[in-house]
């Protein structure tokens, strides 16, 4: 059994393109949700979203290779092009034969499937770009992060519904964690701001119109986001061994699920997947000093996950936050940019906060950090994800 | 019963799996046992059928702006939104 630590962050979500311009955004809680710009949004009842703003793909890639990159998939090479920068590592030899990177994303590249569809369907052409295939296919971003940076070990992308990139991070901990691969890359990416994908999210009518405002009375559902985030997941003796710097420790990870209900959520799987996260860590429920909710921000999640976090911890839980409030939902990529809430929280010091809260649910009797950022040290945080289908996975991370 | 209140009978009863016969007016919709899912499904079958749009979120059932508390209920909400379309 090795150590798993984080060596490398990288971003890109509504609050910045970066690591620090994300951190920035959750201290001083400058929202990143605002009206949404893509075509035809006249014809939509949800007008707002956590949109990635001022990205121009031609300034990080060449034109030849954006042909093949899904809005998904470029969320996720850039994302991964900062976290491979910081950790400083090179993979050549042995250690590129054994790397290996594992995403999460619920939708894959569901752009180019809009698009094809578009032109197909709305405007009567008879073919589609030819590279449509590849663009789209949800392994996309995962086989192009390996071919980038030679990374020739177990690579693949988890696909389930909220708590993607939960599981996904959950496999690449473990697998650095049993030996299998010295380092993984992994987090997740999602890019669904698009006109078919929000007309699905709006049928299912659990949207808010206006502001994403997780645990508070008068929440009144998710407002989308997108994005990316990826780390690099790295064993201990490894990291140590060639004087990285250590970000966090990834203690424990557990993951289960409800087989109860398609949209409805358990709390009993919800308190299920955070005792056997602390389990897993070798941790109790009173060493934790922060945790990042999945707070969507409907009626049924949050009095639900509130629920669950008084069951595992007691009558005076952590301080708990979402910061859905300020990216939006990312949906398949949303745990990988919420857990540097949790790396922000160990690192510096500073609890994210809940934006948009404005007043106290008396069914979700939690300390929410509401719209201010805390100083507060911690040493362990742990963050959730319970998925549409009963899926869970918990992540805790430790202080180093 | 009119034409617009048959129609919905037959929407309503298809998400409550239950004969059109065996809904009236005065049925409550919390005496059909419909999930969050088939209440979505319902609204939606209704959007469809009469080309309106109905004011309805999924977060809080008990709390909206459209009355769908029993099925004459319902029709009445609809016939007011067909007529305000009409306007």
């Amino acid at each position: 059994m090795h150590r798993v630590v984080i060596t490398g962050a990288g971003t890109i979500n509504a609050l910045g393109h970066d690591v620090p311009a994300t951190f920035a955004g959750f201290a001083t809680g400058t929202g990143g949700i605002g009206a949404l710009d893509i075509p035809d949004v006249d014809r939509l009842s949800i007008r707002v979203a956590g949109q990635v703003r001022g990205w121009t793909a031609s300034d990080h890639f060449d034109l030849r290779s954006l042909s093949l990159y899904d809005r998904m998939t470029q969320f996720a090479l850039w994302s991964a092009q900062q976290a491979v920068a910081q950790s400083g590592l090179q993979f050549d030899g042995a250690l590129g034969l054994r790397s290996g990177v594992v995403l999460g994303t619920a939708g894959g590249g569901l752009g180019t499937i809009d698009d094809s569809y578009r032109a197909v369907y709305a405007e009567g052409k008879n073919r589609v770009h030819p590279l449509t295939v590849p663009r789209l296919m949800a392994s996309a971003g995962v086989s192009h992060i390996s071919m980038t940076y030679g990374l020739q070990g177990p690579a693949f992308t988890v696909s389930t519904a909220c708590a993607s990139s939960n599981h996904a991070m959950g496999l690449a901990f473990q697998m650095v964690r049993s030996g299998a691969a010295p380092v993984m890359l992994t987090g997740g990416a999602e890019a669904m701001l698009t006109f078919g994908g929000l007309k699905a999210w709006e049928g299912l009518r659990v949207m808010a119109t206006d502001a994403c405002r997780p645990f508070s009375a008068d929440r009144s559902g998710m407002v989308q986001g997108e994005g990316a985030a990826v780390f690099v997941f790295e064993s201990y003796d490894h990291a140590r061994a060639r004087g990285a710097e250590i970000l966090a420790e990834v203690a424990g990870f557990a993951m289960c699920s409800d087989a109860h209900d398609i949209v409805m959520p358990s709390a009993e799987g919800a308190v299920r997947a955070m005792r056997a996260a602390l389990d897993d860590a070798g941790l109790a429920a009173g060493q934790v000093g922060y945790i990042n909710a999945h707070g969507t921000g409907t009626k049924a999640n949050d009095a639900n996950e509130a629920m669950a976090i008084r069951t595992v911890f007691g009558q005076s839980p952590p301080p708990v936050s979402s910061t859905k409030g300020a990216h939006g939902h990312i949906i398949g990529g949303t745990g990988a940019v919420e857990l540097l809430a949790c790396l922000m929280a160990l690192r510096e010091g500073v609890l994210a906060p809940t934006l948009g809260f404005r007043a106290a649910d008396p069914d979700c009797a939690l300390d929410v950090v509401p719209n201010t950022a805390r100083d507060a040290p911690v040493d362990v945080a742990i963050s959730n994800a319970f998925a549409f289908g009963g899926l869970n996975a918990v992540l805790v991370l430790r202080r180093i | 019963m009119t034409q617009t209140a048959q129609t919905i009978i037959g929407i309503i009863a298809e998400q409550a799996l239950l004969d059109p016969a065996d809904l009236t007016l005065d049925t409550r919709l919390d005496q059909l046992a419909l999930d969050s899912l088939a209440m979505v499904e319902l609204i939606f079958a209704l959007e469809e059928t009469f080309d309106i749009s109905v004011p309805f979120n999924a977060n809080d059932p008990g709390k909206q702006d459209f009355d769908l508390s029993s099925v004459g209920a319902i029709v009445r909400a609809v016939e007011g939104l067909v007529s305000q379309k009409a306007a």
